[in-house]
């Protein structure tokens, strides 16, 4: 089986800006991959060259297995796409929107209203009735938006920053309305900044700064990949902070709101005697104590930074 | 792709209507305000402009010429604000013809003006002014209006694909008022500096509204200039010329937006 995206060596210049700089990505079908990066790593680039909205410099990109430069026709066929910022017409209504949108896929005019009330059915927009879409809520108008990328049912479904800006509420909402789509077999491209939607929703995962990969694998590996397992403190007395810090192995990152000391490990359980006895001989007094795996944040500073160096 | 051209370019006008009719009130103004500039360059800075017969004569066949060419800046108006919404990507991922949005947009736009005409035309009449050509030259009339409207609109989207901001349009704005002013919409160009009446003859829109004049039967007004005799020649070939030059630059420019 082929892979759904291919993406080999990509380039884009702005100027004698890299956006992207030798991007390498690989999707399976029927998988969500997510491309983690900071603002500004090129995430939104790459989506843009993937969705044929953007010519790239250099490289190769094939979506669905088709060639997005020479056989763009071909690729939009295939895709769906929800972009950073509502890509339908906010004057018009929820229906009158889905019901362009299937037109201009060609299903015909009836097919293309049928379709309509399907979509608006299952993403619980039934009853916007003629409002129009500047008046919805962020989620509502983002379900929408998700709603008109999947008009043909794509075989591919590109989901840029999907709940930027979306409360707590918006997010679980377009959450899982992903997932519900990755049970059908769609391949799903999700960039993301937020680390927990990355490891909530993706099989895998490429982390992307300045342009290119710097890290890919499923969330396990890349939390494995960063110093492995961490210990935490957390402390009733937060001036012995630092105190504990220097009794902890490694390097000790402290996080005063939490009270909380955080240091990598090695061996497990040595480190937790050993933290408990070094406690004890320094007469501090541990509100909690617990060996676990690195979050993607860490592993996200981590990698970057390293980048960096 | 291309087989669908007309069909997705009515689905993009059909687009544009349903703006209309949730916006009642803007198309409105857009049909009040050229009226508004007739009646007042009819009423108030009317007669004593040298022209034989009754000015509101002379002044309709300018009026509506001027009309179809600030055209431009409402097309180029509504182009930028939809290039700078973020439902453009959406219809340039998918697989539709990529004119499409331009074509639907430029059939609305025809529309509007001819609508547009229909009130002008009516208030003309309200207002005394006598068609004496018969109705096939009306017809011809109103053809030749809508034809310059037509260059005017893919002028319009080609500038705003050029200027890219709504922001820009302001400063074509400033610039289509003298260009609309230096014709013999309002003035024969034999009121004016020997100089300016020879440029005025040559602008498009005198053109139109010379050979609109003639249609209607009004005495002649035209002088012995070469642009002056040639006008109906003129009112035809500038269009077709200006559409010529703007309407492949400005769908190969769609194209190429994202390169």
């Amino acid at each position: 089986m082929t892979d759904a995206i291919v993406v080999e060596g990509v380039r884009k210049r702005y100027g004698d800006k890299s956006a992207l700089d030798g991007l390498d990505l690989t999707v399976a079908r029927g998988t969500v991959h997510g491309v983690l990066g900071p603002n500004g790593a090129g995430k939104t680039t790459a989506v843009r060259v993937m969705a044929t909205l953007l010519r790239h410099d250099e490289g190769v990109v094939r979506v669905a297995g088709h060639d997005v430069r020479t056989q763009a026709g071909e690729v939009r066929r295939r895709i769906g796409l929800l972009g950073q910022h509502a890509a339908v017409d906010e004057e018009l209504g929820g229906r009158q929107n889905l019901e362009m949108f299937g037109r201009l896929y060609h299903l015909g005019a009836r097919r293309a209203g049928t379709r309509a009330d399907e979509l608006l059915e299952r993403f619980d927009l039934a009853d916007t009735g003629r409002k129009a879409v500047k008046l919805y809520s962020g989620g509502m108008r983002r379900r929408l938006d998700l709603a008109a990328s999947l008009i043909t049912e794509p075989e591919v479904l590109f989901l840029d920053e999907p709940t930027t800006g979306l409360d707590p509420r918006g997010r679980a909402e377009v959450w899982a309305s992903v997932r519900s789509l990755v049970g059908a077999g769609t391949t799903v491209l999700l960039t993301t900044q937020y680390l927990e939607e990355a490891d909530q929703l993706a099989d895998r995962i490429s982390v992307v700064d300045a342009g290119r990969v710097i890290a890919e694998g499923t969330a396990d590996e890349l939390k494995a990949k960063t110093g492995g397992d961490r210990i935490d403190v957390v402390l009733r007395d937060a001036d012995r902070l630092a105190l504990v810090a220097s009794l902890l192995p490694g390097e000790a990152t402290v996080d005063t709101d939490r009270r909380m000391v955080s240091a990598p490990v090695s061996d497990r359980m040595a480190a937790l005697t050993e933290t408990v006895r070094a406690l004890e001989a320094a007469g501090v007094e541990a509100e909690d104590l617990s060996i676990r795996r690195p979050t993607l944040d860490e592993v996200f500073l981590h990698l970057t930074k390293e980048h960096a160096a | 792709m291309s087989g669908y051209v007309l069909t997705d370019s009515w689905t993009m006008t059909r687009r544009e209507l349903a703006h209309w009719a949730r916006q009642p009130v803007q198309v409105v103004v857009g049909l009040v305000f050229p009226v508004m500039l007739l009646l007042m360059f009819g009423y108030l800075i009317g007669g004593g402009r040298g022209v034989e017969g009754a000015y509101v004569d002379f002044l309709i066949p300018g009026m509506l010429a001027l009309t179809m060419a600030f055209g431009l800046e409402a097309t180029m108006l509504a182009v930028t604000q939809d290039l700078n919404k973020g439902v453009i990507d959406r219809f340039r991922s998918m697989p539709m013809a990529s004119s499409a949005v331009l074509v639907g947009r430029s059939f609305a736009d025809m529309l509007q003006s001819a609508l547009g005409l229909l009130v002008m035309i009516g208030v003309g009449h309200a207002i005394g002014w006598r068609w004496n050509g018969g109705f096939g030259a009306l017809l011809g009339a109103v053809g030749l209006l809508l034809l310059l409207r037509f260059a005017m609109l893919w002028a319009g989207i080609h500038l705003a694909m050029v200027a890219g901001k709504p922001e820009l349009v302001q400063a074509v704005q400033i610039l289509v008022w003298p260009v609309g002013f230096l014709s013999n919409a309002f003035a024969t160009p034999e009121s004016m500096p020997g100089w300016l009446g020879a440029a005025v003859e040559w602008n498009p829109i005198s053109a139109t509204a010379t050979t609109v004049r003639d249609l209607a039967g009004i005495p002649d007004v035209a002088t012995g200039s070469w642009a002056a005799e040639h006008a109906a020649l003129l009112a035809v070939a500038w269009p077709l010329v200006l559409v010529a030059v703007f309407f492949p630059l400005a769908v190969s420019r769609f194209r190429r937006l994202g390169r």
